[in-house]
């Protein structure tokens, strides 16, 4: 190796492009911390740190789930698998949005009349306190960390494409890796000021600019393809399917999920399982994410949650519109080739692709370097606001749970709360940069699946239950909480993902022995099933205050 | 000051006043109403996503077959689950304002009255 390996990789329209970006990058951070310190300033007590003061309106709260969903899993990741394999990376778009009416219709409303901070103040309503909300606390911060990971990654995989450094080469004396963990270390930095200073109030305004940045830079790209098309899709859809190379298979399911290897029936069964998999965790996980719960507190009533949910649904469904666009424009503008060479895992399509739309539409290299630039700051504007909205989400269960509940016996004052809370965002976000530094191959959508099978087979059974199910009771929460969570970190531990495959986390050792890279299709089951042995082993049963949260959470009586 | 835990409720209702409403027809009518809705509802989407899952995983043939240029069914079933998404949170959003929070909001001030 070189010492001073700087290349000359840095010619006009790479150099013009890394400037833009960062001087764009540079303008929002300063914008949100400027947001940031402002919200700090109205953050007084523990509601207004942990929910916003609950002062939010459903369209601003709308926009801000928005922003907290549309993650780099969904700009990045999407767009990379249908780049890559075509209509299989359209069936990640269909899951998340459908999974939305699991948290409309039997989780928002509800949760926003009885809790209070965290998915905790639900699960643990009518349980004994302390063991269920450990369990909770544990549960929410396993979610969160995968979740975290998955847009470290995105970070990684987008610095290098923006700083121009393919594998082999260096910027500045680092080479890709190295540049990619700075990168990850310096969006963990921002994200752990946002929420130490900002609390919930800073982090929702934070969430409501990127999702008015994203929507609109994804409208403009997916005009672009689809002028470059003349709005006849179908002929969109053909050309992507020509330069895949794959012909109609492209436009079919079945080259990433599914698929059948010619006489080999178990590796194709496996394969089928895998989908299924696939499929039930991404309906059923987003009604457990803690991140996407702690936001139904930040506005002032049940009904107010119900209209952020129906803005929500309609301004995810619409980007995962522009998704399409922007998979299959990529798949036939970029083309597969020099999508692989950038990131293996197809993480760069969307930049990328914004990059060839600028060079064909914009005038040139100049119009390609500037579109490049915009599209990146964007995508690390979501990024970085995603990981401050799953840094607070885990943070304040932490804090409230864990310290003022579990450890505090309910006896901690709000300001030490608050405090433990902050110490608790900044020893999280460095475990979060620590391991996604081991993760950098794998595609991110993938990685949130993982979150959102976690989430679904630890998360959403328990309140389930809780809400619906009178017999429910303490040891059915700790079964339901810890089955699902073992066994789905359990089998992602010991599947193709970790070890055993050359894509792996550890590639070179194998101790894999679950065919499947997303655990749901076992896990969810397997999470139901112990919440409901958990809770007919157990004698307590406390019909008083099952009536207390049932006739509260449907009414919204005495709702903080 | 110190920081309550979260089951107290900000007002003075008693256990025995839960109960009552609990097991009032009023309540009774606002859970069958809200139950009635929202458990078939989800049973439903549920299925119509999971026949889309498992087409999309058995059915390839079907999935591959062009119904206009190369707009296949796949494509079609895909954004028809946008679709229906969409028009069961607006048909829910309907539901939920004329026939479930008159009900909720009547117990509710019944409550408060009581809790005074």
């Amino acid at each position: 190796m070189e010492p001073h390996g700087f290349l000359l990789a840095a010619d006009a329209s790479t150099s013009t492009s890394r400037t833009l970006t960062i001087t764009l990058f540079l303008v929002f951070v300063a914008i949100t911390l400027a947001i940031t310190i402002w919200a700090s300033r109205q953050t007084k007590t523990a509601t207004d740190f942990y929910a916003g003061g609950r002062s939010f309106s459903g369209f601003q709260n709308g926009m801000a789930i928005g922003g907290d969903y549309m993650s780099a899993a969904s700009f990045l990741g999407i767009a990379g698998i249908i780049a890559l394999y075509g209509y299989d990376g359209f069936l990640y778009s269909i899951g998340f949005l459908v999974a939305w009416l699991v948290a409309l219709l039997l989780v928002a409303e509800f949760l926003r009349n009885s809790g209070r901070y965290t998915m905790a103040d639900v699960l643990a309503f009518r349980m004994r306190q302390r063991p269920v909300r450990t369990a909770a606390s544990v549960s929410t911060i396993v979610v969160s960390v995968f979740y975290l990971i998955a847009q470290m990654v995105g970070a990684g995989a987008l610095v290098a494409l923006l700083l121009g450094i393919a594998p082999g080469t260096t910027f500045l004396g680092m080479d890709a890796d190295t540049a990619k963990i700075a990168t990850i270390i310096l969006v963990g930095a921002l994200m752990i000021t946002y929420v130490t200073v900002g609390g919930m109030k800073g982090t929702t305004y934070v969430q409501i600019v990127k999702a008015f940045l994203l929507m609109g830079g994804a409208l403009i790209m997916t005009l672009m393809v689809l002028a470059a098309y003349k709005f006849n899709l179908s002929t969109l859809l053909g050309d992507a399917a020509e330069q895949s190379g794959k012909g109609a298979a492209f436009l079919e399911p079945g080259l990433r999920y599914g698929v059948e290897t010619q006489g080999d029936a178990l590796k194709t069964f496996y394969s089928k399982m895998d989908l299924l998999s696939l499929g039930i965790a991404l309906v059923l996980g987003t009604a457990g994410l803690p991140h996407i719960l702690t936001r139904f507190y930040t506005v002032p009533t049940a009904r107010t949650a119900r209209k952020s949910v129906l803005w929500a649904i309609g301004i995810i469904g619409t980007f995962y519109l522009f998704t399409l666009a922007l998979g299959f424009g990529a798949a036939a503008l970029v083309g597969s080739k020099d999508i692989t060479a950038q990131d293996k895992a197809g993480n760069t399509a969307a930049p990328q692709l914004a990059q060839e739309l600028g060079n064909r539409y914009l005038g040139g290299e100049t119009g390609g370097a500037i579109m490049l630039a915009v599209i990146a700051a964007v995508a690390f504007a979501t990024i970085l606001a995603v990981v401050a909205g799953l840094t607070l989400a885990s943070s304040s269960s932490l804090a409230h749970d864990f310290y003022a509940s579990v450890i505090k016996r309910g006896q901690a004052s709000e300001r030490d709360e608050v405090r433990v809370a902050r110490i608790a965002a900044l020893v999280i976000g460095a475990i979060a940069i620590a391991l996604s530094i081991f993760a950098q191959s794998l595609n991110v959508a993938f990685l949130v699946a993982l979150a959102f099978a976690v989430a679904a087979s630890a998360n959403l059974p328990a309140i389930l239950y809780s809400l619906f199910w009178k017999r429910f009771n303490t040891s059915g929460a700790l079964w339901s909480i810890y089955g699902g969570l073992i066994t789905a970190v359990g089998l992602v531990f010991f599947s193709p993902v970790v070890s055993g495959s050359p894509t792996a986390m550890f590639p070179d050792s194998d101790w894999h022995f679950f065919p499947l890279s997303n655990p749901g299709l076992i896990s969810i089951p397997v999470g139901f099933l112990c919440g409901w042995i958990g809770t007919v082993i157990s004698k307590e049963d406390d019909a008083a205050k099952y009536a207390e949260l049932e006739v509260r959470s449907l009414t919204g009586h005495g709702a903080h | 000051m110190v920081n309550p835990l979260t089951t107290d409720v900000p007002n003075s209702t008693s256990t025995e006043k839960y109960l009552a409403v609990q097991n009032s027809e009023e309540f009774a009518r606002l859970r069958k109403t809200l139950r009635g809705f929202i458990f078939p509802m989800t049973v439903a989407f549920f299925l119509w996503y999971a026949l889309y899952v498992l087409l999309s995983a058995y059915a390839r043939d079907f999935m591959g077959a062009k119904i206009v240029g190369n707009i296949n069914v796949a494509l079609v079933l895909g954004l028809l689950q946008f679709v229906t998404t969409f028009l069961i949170a607006w048909y829910y959003a309907r539901f939920a304002a004329s026939k479930v929070d008159p009900l909720a909001d009547k117990i509710g001030a019944e409550l408060k009255e009581d809790a005074k």
